[in-house]
């Protein structure tokens, strides 16, 4: 680990693999936080601006961000073992493949019974209209569906903090109900063991460390890329014993689309907007701190493209994705299905605790330190070239100079500044191979190699 | 520190840019998200009247460790009746400006309402200043 990068106790899903890593710069320029930095030729993770939002895993050319998961054999652990999965789980499967054959494929791998976690939905939306008819606060409200929406706020809208709505997402609702269900049934509570089927990398970090809860509801978690291997193989050599359904039932055509775009925002009251893509939703965020009235009621914000049918984990194509399961809840809404709107909730349960800002943009705590920062940054750039090309190993020419008043990098990181500090000899060569080697590795340091 | 911007009139597009500025500024100084509002809907609103009424203008923007110092400048038409200009709801904008989503006469009246301290001069014909001072400190 780097000694300029300061880390600090946030957990993350997301990890370099060195080996792997050839430094190769995109996964640093897609990170909306500015969270990566490359250092003797590898890619390092600045733990405290990281929202695990898995941009960085999808631009990787050779998969060295891996993202951490329980080992399956921890299933075996419980008597019962329950897959607890998201719609897109079963959408992104080609169409060829029904929904039963997967659910008794998941069955064959060990677990004991299926919770489709979108059968919840109604009971989520007892709570979002519960929580918004106390709420006194500015509007709009901000959905907490998606754990890397709720750390981008946290790290980079700390206004927006207050706005969140707190309810706990769809997937810990049902890891509550249902478990209580289980138990009214009987069922030993130490013998249960709920595992989270997970599309993206922060739900897992969302699991790790949880925001706004003491404790996560689920008993670990496994990759969803992982299983689609694993049920894929098993289909296609028909070694799925006996089809399956899920222990919920069927799905309502509003709990196959929540997760989707506009799946949440289609059923709240008022004016409603629903974003997808972190870039896009940081776009819309900067421009609503900015403005007084909004006149927005609700604010529906996805990270990934597509929302969850674009998680970093699901292996589908992530139009299809959607197709599919559009396909599918126009089916749903003729049939019957069971839903949890009439159920009682209990809002304790269902609540989250309060969610505190943590900003990353904070130069300084004493302000007058923090003035003469911005003062120095503001210099900096305007002697730096301001071509983003990242051969600093900071994303933008930005971020290198709020890393030099930060103590962590140097001018003559700046390939074009090097050239001149070397031209009006302030900077020898051998100085300057030995910067390049710090940020690119000894193996690449191109100018020594010539010799 | 100071920050310096030149407004051109009419163009509605770039309104706003200063206060982008400000703002990630202020973040950067750990200022409290409430009073970063306030300075940022002052500065918003000022903006856009320069951008909506004058030819164009100039904010110059002092920042240090207690205070905010906005100063704004324009060579506008000029405000004639200044108490009838500050009165919620009084409007002069064009058809075509409140068709953007301008001019609903808030504007005076609101920048005073965020601001701490609220200081304007005009001068019929030659133009504009308003100069607004924010708390930094809690």
């Amino acid at each position: 680990m780097n000694a300029e990068i300061v880390h600090i106790g946030f957990h993350h899903a997301l990890k370099v693999v060195d080996e792997l890593c050839i430094g190769c710069t995109h996964c640093m320029t897609v990170c909306p936080t500015q969270a990566i930095r490359v250092r003797d030729g590898k890619a390092v993770i600045i733990e405290e601006r990281c929202v695990d939002c898995g941009n960085c895993c999808k631009a990787c050319p050779v998969s060295a961000i891996l993202i951490e998961q329980d080992d399956f054999e921890d299933i075996f652990k419980y008597e019962v073992r329950i897959a607890l999965v998201p719609s897109v789980f079963i959408g992104q499967f080609p169409s060829r493949i029904k929904a039963n054959e997967v659910f008794g494929g998941l069955k064959n791998l060990g677990f004991t019974h299926v919770i489709e976690i979108d059968s919840v939905v109604d009971m989520v939306q007892n709570a979002y209209d519960d929580f918004i008819d106390n709420y006194s606060g500015e509007k709009p409200t901000i959905s907490t569906f998606c754990p890397a929406i709720v750390r981008l706020i946290q790290v980079r809208f700390p206004s927006l903090v207050n706005h969140l709505i707190s309810v706990k997402p769809p997937s810990d609702v049902a890891a509550i109900y249902y478990r209580k269900q289980m138990e009214k049934d009987g069922v030993d509570p130490e013998q249960i063991g709920i595992f989270y089927v997970t599309p993206c990398a922060a739900k897992i970090a969302s699991i790790k460390s949880p925001v706004g809860e003491k404790a996560s509801s689920v008993d670990g978690v496994i990759n969803m890329e992982y299983l689609y291997n694993k049920l894929l193989h098993l289909i296609m050599n028909r070694e799925v014993k006996e089809v399956g359904e899920p222990y919920t039932g069927g799905l309502s055509s509003k709990g196959i689309l929540w997760s989707l775009t506009r799946g949440e925002s289609e059923h709240q009251e008022g004016r409603c907007l629903a974003i997808d893509g972190i870039r896009n939703v940081t776009e819309f965020l900067e421009r609503l701190e900015e403005s007084e009235e909004s006149n927005i009621d609700f604010l529906e914000l996805r990270a990934c493209d597509e929302s969850c049918a674009g998680g970093v984990l699901i292996s589908g194509n992530r139009f299809l994705t959607v197709e599919r399961l559009n396909s599918k809840a126009s089916l749903s809404s003729n049939s019957k299905v069971t839903t949890l709107a009439g159920k009682p909730f209990d809002r304790e349960l269902y609540a989250l605790d309060a969610i505190e800002a943590r900003s990353m943009l904070v130069l300084d705590p004493d302000r007058s330190v923090a003035i003469e920062k911005i003062n120095k940054l503001e210099e900096l750039l305007k002697i730096l070239p301001g071509i983003d090309c990242a051969a600093c190993g900071s994303p933008s020419c930005r971020t290198l100079a709020e890393d030099i008043v930060q103590g962590r990098a140097e001018p003559a990181w700046c390939i074009f500044l090097q050239e001149l500090y070397i031209r009006d000899k302030r900077l020898s060569i051998e100085e300057a191979d030995e910067i390049n080697c710090h940020i690119w590795g000894k193996d690449r340091n191109y100018r020594s190699q010539s010799k | 520190m100071r920050l310096q911007f030149h407004i051109e009139g009419g163009d509605f597009v770039n309104a706003g840019k200063a206060s982008s500025t400000v703002k990630r500024a202020l973040k950067q100084l750990d200022v409290s998200a409430k009073k970063i509002k306030r300075v940022i809907i002052a500065l918003y609103e000022t903006e856009v009247n320069v951008v909506a009424h004058a030819n164009g203008g100039d904010i110059d923007v002092l920042i240090d460790s207690d205070n905010i110092r906005l100063t704004v400048t324009d060579s506008g038409p000029g405000i004639p009746d200044i108490e009838q200009a500050m009165t919620e709801g009084f409007s002069t904008a064009s058809k075509s400006v409140r068709e953007m989503g301008f001019g609903a006469g808030m504007g005076l009246a609101n920048i005073k309402r965020n601001s701490d301290s609220f200081h304007i001069e005009s001068v019929p014909g030659k133009g504009t200043t308003v100069k607004i001072i924010n708390e930094l400190k809690e």
